[in-house]
């Protein structure tokens, strides 16, 4: 956001956070308030320029190989939920944001914080589902870690993974990279991950069940990336959903993006679900899509690709990338007119009005 | 028949526009009441649709938007305090008291919980009986009766542990003051359907005629607020100022009964300030006496400091269509989305919200920038 | 502000002395208080706020109101401006109104 407010220029590190001095559930949930938290209090802390990057995984060379290093932490409530569970997110979400970098994931670690008086089985459960995850992702957890914290200080089960995974010759996907005149592409209907989720917080219970969408998407990136290397961004819509992904990209890129919003899909499930608790299926996390920019000439061969896979049998074209607008998401809407996607400031809450 | 794709048809939708167009002839000004019509109006860009002639002005019908800061500070205090359940819909969350909001007490160790439905917090009491569970009873007439309901049950059940902070608000008051207004610009009104579904029509016909101001009983789908819209231009046009429901397969004018009867045993009519606006005579709602056992102000005597708007904020001009938002001189300085002060900032479908947004389309205007394919 | 979703009345039954109903909103099931419409039946569409089934929907009126929208477009002849004559492209043809 470059014209915005006259109100950022002023702020300064580390106090920006000014209507927030304490931490904030928003802080988490993957909207303006977690980039403002990156941005103004960690990446000067820690400096370098790779960091600056804010890409979901780190591009790093050691040794003469292209490396992909991501972390990420779970903290999801309930931990087994309709189509997946904690064991499944911890997997696939740190390959996921390997992936978006283009790289081929290869090895994680993986921490677990418990709570002391958690069920042995429970945390049985959860190591048996990540193990599976794994296996299903092509990724071995070669170092791990436990910690146990006082009753009443944790969620039962936390977990943490971090991974590496190797980059090939030619792949340089950033968000840096998108330009106008690139078309962008969703691997699939989004908003179920979110709506899974919520359904059982909110004792919804739909006639054809509402699962997670969790899952691996090396595979169906490896795939794209057989069609043509001059993929130019890729990202996975999870906390925040497609705006903030979209939001992230336009800011980064100085670019303008604009969807068509009738071209999105989003389950009949999920739609209902989100008209009946107030929500905009666009916010609502996803942990097995992706969203691709792909440089015109290349959609049809990278779209095939991505149909003939089965985490991408949906993708469908969304919008494109213009030069107007620099860092702003606006999406056309039914009747033909647009509107400005927002970025997600927080957490999406259920509303009455 | 699912009620609602229906009456999302671009194609009727269209006719419906070249119909307004057709009919309109000259500037004509009106005000959707109803904060959800207002977010059916952005979401769908429906206001870039209409022909240049028609000005909406985005009334004040959200309780997130015009709930007191008085009342904000007395939830927050409320919600601080030890061994108190405090549990309110989603919207209420982000909306700044004086000093803070509900998701900073609840990062300071409050115990702040979303429901979907006041019935939610009452069975939360039923569950807990050694804490003290308090539901945040806002809304317009629409949400009344299941805040009502939640505090019948309780007394009915008796759930001693259980209590209300009630600041309801009546629409056709708001009306009557906006049309008071000496620079009142509203030439008809959209009133609120859901409002409607529950209270009926007869409240209106009177309004109608003391302001001479045509007012149209509208829905929330795209069709439904386009109907509502073309019916007013054609009152307008006509010299005519009626009560007409554009929604009558959701309203009936005696409303709902059974709900009227429990509004009417539960709930006072009482003066209430509007953020932004100033004190409504009469525009609000409390408990009665015989529910002060379930009256959170009593049961936690939180009187409080009253605590008055911001003076640099000119939301009351804003909402009435009197000023444009940058016409203020604290718009997007001392007050952004971020960091709001008055109703039109807070929500995001608020006048000030909406121009903060699309002021940064600047130029081509979105419609011309939209360049895919 | 009053978010509130059409759904139908796919069970009846009861709650600590209140009537409830499990409504359908095109998919999403979910438990709804009956008390201001305790005549509603199984199959009826109901407007649901807050929990609460607030208004029966009428068929026949919501019907009525989309006829009437066709017959707009119907009566839609002579015009100047843009606005109508973009609609009028986009009309389709007359016997879609008869349907």
């Amino acid at each position: 956001m470059t014209d915005t407010t006259a109100g950022t220029a002023d702020w300064s590190c580390p106090v920006p956070l000014r209507d927030h001095p304490v931490v904030v559930m928003g802080h988490g949930g993957g909207g303006a308030l977690s980039a403002e938290l990156t941005r103004h209090l960690f990446l000067p802390a820690y400096g370098g320029e790779t960091l600056g990057e804010l890409t979901d995984s780190a591009a790093v060379t050691l040794g003469g190989a292209r490396l992909a290093f991501s972390t990420d932490s779970y903290v999801v409530r309930p931990l087994f939920f309709p189509g997946g569970s904690i064991g499944d997110l911890a997997v696939n979400g740190t390959v996921n944001d390997l992936a978006m970098s283009g790289a081929v994931p290869a090895y994680l670690s993986c921490a677990f914080l418990l709570e002391e008086g958690t069920e042995l089985s429970t945390v049985g459960r959860v190591a048996q589902a990540l193990g599976a995850a794994a296996r299903t992702a092509g990724v071995t957890v070669v170092t791990g870690d436990t910690k146990v914290v006082d009753s009443g200080h944790g969620d039962g089960v936390y977990v943490n993974t971090a991974g590496i995974g190797l980059i090939p010759e030619g792949v340089d996907i950033r968000p840096q990279r998108a330009r106008p005149g690139d078309v962008v592409i969703v691997s699939g209907p989004i908003g179920r991950h979110g709506i899974a989720i919520l359904s059982v917080r909110e004792g919804l219970t739909f006639g054809t069940e509402v699962t997670s969408d969790t899952a691996p998407l090396a595979g169906l990136v490896q795939a794209m990336l057989a069609v043509t290397p001059e993929i130019h961004v890729l990202r996975d819509p999870t906390r925040g959903g497609l705006a903030a992904a979209l939001h992230e990209i336009a800011e980064t890129s100085k670019t303008g993006v604009v969807l068509d919003e009738g071209a999105v899909p989003v389950p009949d499930a999920v739609a209902t679900a989100c008209a009946f608790l107030g929500l905009d299926p666009m916010y609502v996390a996803n942990e097995g899509r992706l969203v691709a920019f792909v440089p015109r000439t290349h959609t049809d061969a990278v779209l095939e690709a991505m149909r003939a896979h089965p985490q991408g049998r949906e993708a469908a074209v969304i919008g494109g990338c213009v030069a107007e607008h620099p860092g702003m998401v606006v999406a056309r809407t039914g009747l033909g007119a647009t509107r400005i996607v927002d970025p997600p400031i927080g957490e999406q809450l259920p509303r009455i009005c | 028949m699912k009620y609602i794709d229906e009456f999302q048809d671009p194609e009727l939708a269209r006719r419906l526009l070249a119909d307004i167009a057709r009919t309109v002839t000259r500037d004509w000004t009106m005000m959707e009441v109803c904060g959800g019509q207002t977010h059916s109006i952005i979401r769908h860009g429906i206001d870039q649709l209409l022909p240049e002639p028609i000005e909406l002005i985005h009334g004040p019908g959200c309780p997130v938007c015009v709930t007191p800061l008085e009342v904000i500070d007395k939830a927050l205090e409320i919600a601080s305090r030890p061994g108190v359940v405090f549990c309110s819909f989603g919207d209420m969350l982000r909306v700044p008291g004086s000093d803070r909001d509900l998701f900073r007490v609840k990062s300071d160790g409050g115990d702040i919980r979303v429901v979907y439905s006041p019935l939610d917090a009452l069975r939360i009491a039923q569950r807990t009986p050694d804490q003290q569970v308090v539901f945040f009873g806002v809304g317009f007439e629409t949400t009344a009766p299941a805040i009502a309901m939640a505090a019948h049950q309780a007394k009915r059940l008796g759930v001693r542990n259980f209590s209300l902070l009630v600041s309801h608000v009546r629409v056709p008051p708001a009306i009557e003051a906006i049309m008071r207004s000496p620079h009142c610009r509203v030439q008809a009104f959209l009133a609120a359907g859901h409002v409607c579904s529950v209270m009926g029509t007869l409240e209106y016909p009177a309004l109608a005629e003391t302001h001479k101001v045509p007012i149209v009983v509208t829905g929330f789908e795209p069709l439904d607020i386009l109907e509502g819209i073309r019916r007013a231009v054609r009152q307008l046009e006509r010299g005519e100022h009626r009560v007409e429901n554009a929604y009558p397969r959701a309203v009936h004018p005696q409303g709902n009964p059974v709900a009227l009867s429990v509004l009417r045993e539960v709930f006072t009519t009482t003066d209430r300030a509007w953020r932004g606006i100033g004190t409504i005579a009469d525009s609000g709602w409390r408990l009665a006496d015989a529910y002060r056992d379930y009256d959170a102000e009593h049961r936690f005597e939180v009187t409080g400091p009253a605590t008055g708007e911001p003076a640099v904020c000119r939301s009351g001009e804003v909402l009435q269509g009197l000023i444009k938002p940058h016409e203020c001189a604290a718009f997007g300085t001392a007050c952004t989305p971020r960091t709001p002060l008055g109703a039109t900032m807070v929500s995001g479908e608020g006048a000030c919200a909406a121009y903060y947004r699309y002021r940064r389309l600047a130029t081509p205007r979105p419609e011309e920038a939209v360049s895919v394919d | 502000m009053c978010l509130a979703v059409p759904g139908r009345v796919v069970g009846i039954g009861e709650r600590d002395g209140t009537p409830m109903a499990r409504v359908d909103f095109g998919g999403v099931v979910k438990d709804v208080c009956l008390a201001y419409l305790p005549e509603i039946e199984v199959g009826e569409y109901a407007i649901v706020h807050v929990g609460f089934a607030i208004q029966r929907l009428d068929e026949e009126s919501a019907l009525a109101t989309l006829r009437l929208f066709e017959e707009i477009g119907a009566l839609d002849e002579e015009f100047a401006d843009a606005w109508a004559r973009a609609a009028a492209e986009a009309e389709s043809p007359p016997e879609e109104e008869n349907r």
